[in-house]
């Protein structure tokens, strides 16, 4: 029976996690190279909207994920028009994003669709299917933790282990090769790579393209894995969410991970926890728990356990001296 | 060119043709939308303008829209002239609301209209001043940074409010999300209700005399940031923390007092919503006001005049918008916030996109316009330089 509950329960944290990971990555990327993403939430949402609709009009899991990665792409161009080129203010760029998408998914919703801005259910054929539910049968036969193991790490969708892979793969990108190199020099001193004669516009396009295709994941992932179709602001704070996990994971992809699954596990829990009666603290209202991932991001930016240190020039437009 | 003063821009064009420019893109922006979802823009435009102003209920839903804007788009631009980008007013209309609440729930059986309100006002006050001042104080004494600080806390508000109404405020045996109702001392007189006490006959809307404490907080700002000392040092450690510094100023000091102020700000949105309108404490009542404060304020630049103004325009969309949902079927007040959204786009984050090419075209005209008149003249050295 505990072994059932704490199997569902990692399994539930996984799951729950995996567009806050994708979501992360593609802020710690964009903020390595020097630029804030406060957009994270409205991408990931018009991106969800892209799938969802491509994916109901046209029935194919190829289209909608372009749709995704197209939509994600452009909004982090756009950021870049407005922010790298025009050096506009990052945050209030990140704030229309948001603010853009929260709006006009609705709007486009009701239109074309006609049901409340929710989109019709996606089949069956445009939504990520699971992987390894053969190796689960397999593991459950092992004594103990098969059944645990079986039940929290296999059978999940595709993009619950890509994202994990990718948590590797912007490792590797950021810290094992010449770009992430450059990259970083980017978010810390913008000066020293123009010197070098390396473009820090280009380098801050391409850190905000791979960001836009992260996002379209995280979209994707919402519509075509966690739901079935599009609703309106089905983000609810996922995107703040990923942020505050990238900043608790210190601007690093596998802190950033490890903040995700934490904070996952906390959404996963409040819901199992609501009434729950624990030994020497009491109820605990599921609004604390709610609460916790943002509390212990502003106790660790206040730097009362450890510190986070955000890149130097993050949030400065990159000015070319004469 | 033939002086230094005539490479700069002429003050008109960055005051007011740029931003006209800007928010001028964002209308069309929005019209496109609308066209794509199969409206004609001016039939909307239109029924907008008459939903907002056609009727004097029109006119009184777009001033009570607008009180709550003044509310949060002077506290953000209160912030903005500190040095500080206070993206937390969501969260602090939703502690000011919960205060005035409270002192509501405590008193209003107890004290009469006139000792009750401005206790209730000073409870919405503090209350959103206590929540901005926890980011201000990590910011200036830890070095967090107040951006994410105040999202952060906005959650926090959101899950507090939701706790609180829940598990401790909520009446009993009530099915739904609030808190009881309040006495009626606690309640802000309605401006139709003060209309009828003198005789003028106004038909029943939310507008209440919290568009006086709104048009007070205005001119206060004004007196305050450009009128008074305090508002002077405020000012010196927005635009240059150090220099300031080296006056005399205590930056950390200014930074907390900025933000105290802000929050304070948005905190009296709760007067305008709980105390004027809804009578009792809801889970939902600030709807995305604080962000709008920041279009806003955008709008308005950070000064009380043109966030009046500015607050007017998004109180007649949002009416206006309430309006349209009815009027047009399949069209959703979402519009407005898609509008709002792409105005913080243009007007803010992209508003010097548009400046060389104002620049480029100016300085053309300026070389015709010299050309033409060295021409008239016949005097080759006035056209060179």
């Amino acid at each position: 029976m505990d072994e059932l509950l704490i199997g569902t329960l990692m399994a539930s944290t996984l799951r729950v996690s995996t567009p806050l990971i994708l979501c992360a990555l593609a802020g710690v990327l964009a903020e390595r190279a020097g630029v804030i993403d406060l957009g994270l939430e409205g991408k990931m949402l018009l991106c969800a909207f892209a799938a969802g609709s491509t994916g109901a009009v046209t029935g194919s899991i190829t289209l909608a994920l372009a749709a995704a990665l197209v939509v994600g792409v452009a909004l982090s161009m756009l950021h870049g028009y407005g922010c790298v080129s025009h050096r506009g203010d990052q945050v209030v760029m990140g704030m229309a994003i948001t603010m853009t998408a929260a709006g006009l998914t609705v709007v486009l919703g009701i239109a074309w669709f006609h049901t409340g801005g929710q989109t019709p259910p996606l089949p069956n054929a445009v939504r990520y299917s699971p992987w390894f539910g053969g190796a689960a049968a397999a593991l459950s036969e092992l004594p103990v933790i098969g059944k645990v193991l079986a039940l929290a790490l296999l059978g999940h969708n595709v993009l619950v282990y890509g994202a994990l892979a990718l948590v590797a793969g912007v490792w590797w990108l950021l810290f094992r090769t010449r770009f992430g190199l450059r990259l970083r020099a980017c978010g810390e001193n913008p000066a020293m790579v123009d010197a070098a004669g390396v473009s820090v516009v280009k380098l801050r396009f391409q850190a905000l393209g791979l960001n836009g295709l992260l996002c379209g994941l995280a979209g994707s992932y919402l519509v075509m894995a966690q739901n079935a179709s599009f609703t309106p602001h089905m983000t609810a704070g996922r995107g703040y969410m990923a942020l505050a996990a990238m900043i608790f994971g210190k601007w690093h992809p596998v802190g950033a991970l490890w903040a995700c699954l934490l904070f996952g596990f906390l959404d996963a829990a409040s819901i199992r926890l609501q009434g729950v009666v624990l030994p020497g603290i009491g109820a605990v209202p599921v609004q604390a728990i709610q609460a916790l991932p943002y509390v212990l991001t502003v106790v660790l930016l206040a730097g009362f356990i450890g510190r986070a240190y955000a890149p130097r020039a993050l949030g400065i437009p990159y000015v070319k001296e004469r | 060119m033939s002086g230094a003063s005539s490479n700069e821009l002429p003050r008109w064009i960055d005051l007011v043709l740029l931003p006209a420019v800007n928010l001028t893109v964002a209308l069309l922006v929005a019209g496109i939308v609308v066209l794509l979802v199969g409206q004609s823009p001016v039939q909307v435009l239109t029924l907008l303008i008459k939903g907002a102003f056609g009727s004097r209920i029109g006119v009184s839903y777009t001033f009570y829209y607008a009180t709550t804007f003044v509310f949060t788009g002077l506290a953000v631009a209160v912030a903005f002239h500190g040095g500080l980008f206070n993206i937390g007013g969501e969260g602090q209309a939703m502690l000011g609301g919960l205060g005035a609440a409270l002192a509501a729930l405590a008193l209003g059986e107890h004290l009469p209209s006139w000792a009750m309100l401005p206790i209730m006002i000073a409870a919405a006050a503090l209350f959103g001043m206590a929540w901005a001042a926890v980011p201000a104080v990590l910011q200036a004494y830890r070095g967090s940074h107040i951006v994410i600080t105040t999202i952060m806390f906005n959650f926090i508000a959101s899950a507090l409010l939701a706790y609180l109404l829940v598990d401790v405020l909520k009446a009993p045996g009530n099915m739904t999300v609030e808190s009881r109702s309040f006495a009626p001392s606690a309640h802000m007189p309605g401006v139709h209700e003060v209309l009828a006490g003198w005789g003028i006959e106004w038909p029943r809307s939310p507008l209440n005399l919290s568009v006086l404490l709104a048009a007070a907080c205005a001119l206060g700002v004004y007196l305050m940031l450009w009128r008074s000392r305090p508002g002077y040092a405020l000012r010196a450690v927005g635009h240059a923390p150090d220099a300031a510094h080296y006056a005399g100023i205590r930056p950390r000091a200014q930074i907390v007092m900025s933000m105290a102020l802000s929050g304070a700000l948005a905190g009296l949105v709760g007067i305008n919503e709980v105390a004027g309108v809804h009578g009792r404490l809801l889970l939902e009542f600030v709807a995305g006001a604080g962000f709008a404060g920041i279009a806003v304020s955008l709008i308005g630049r950070n000064h009380p005049v043109g966030i009046v103004l500015a607050a007017l325009l998004f109180g007649a969309l949002y009416q206006g918008g309430a309006e349209l949902a009815f009027e047009i079927s399949g069209f959703s007040r979402d519009m407005v916030f898609t509008l709002q959204g792409l105005i913080v786009l243009f007007s803010g984050a992209m508003a010097q996109v548009a400046a060389p090419t104002l620049a480029h075209l100016w300085f053309a005209l300026q070389r015709r316009r010299q050309r033409t008149v060295a021409a008239d003249d016949q005097t080759p050295e006035a056209a060179g330089g």
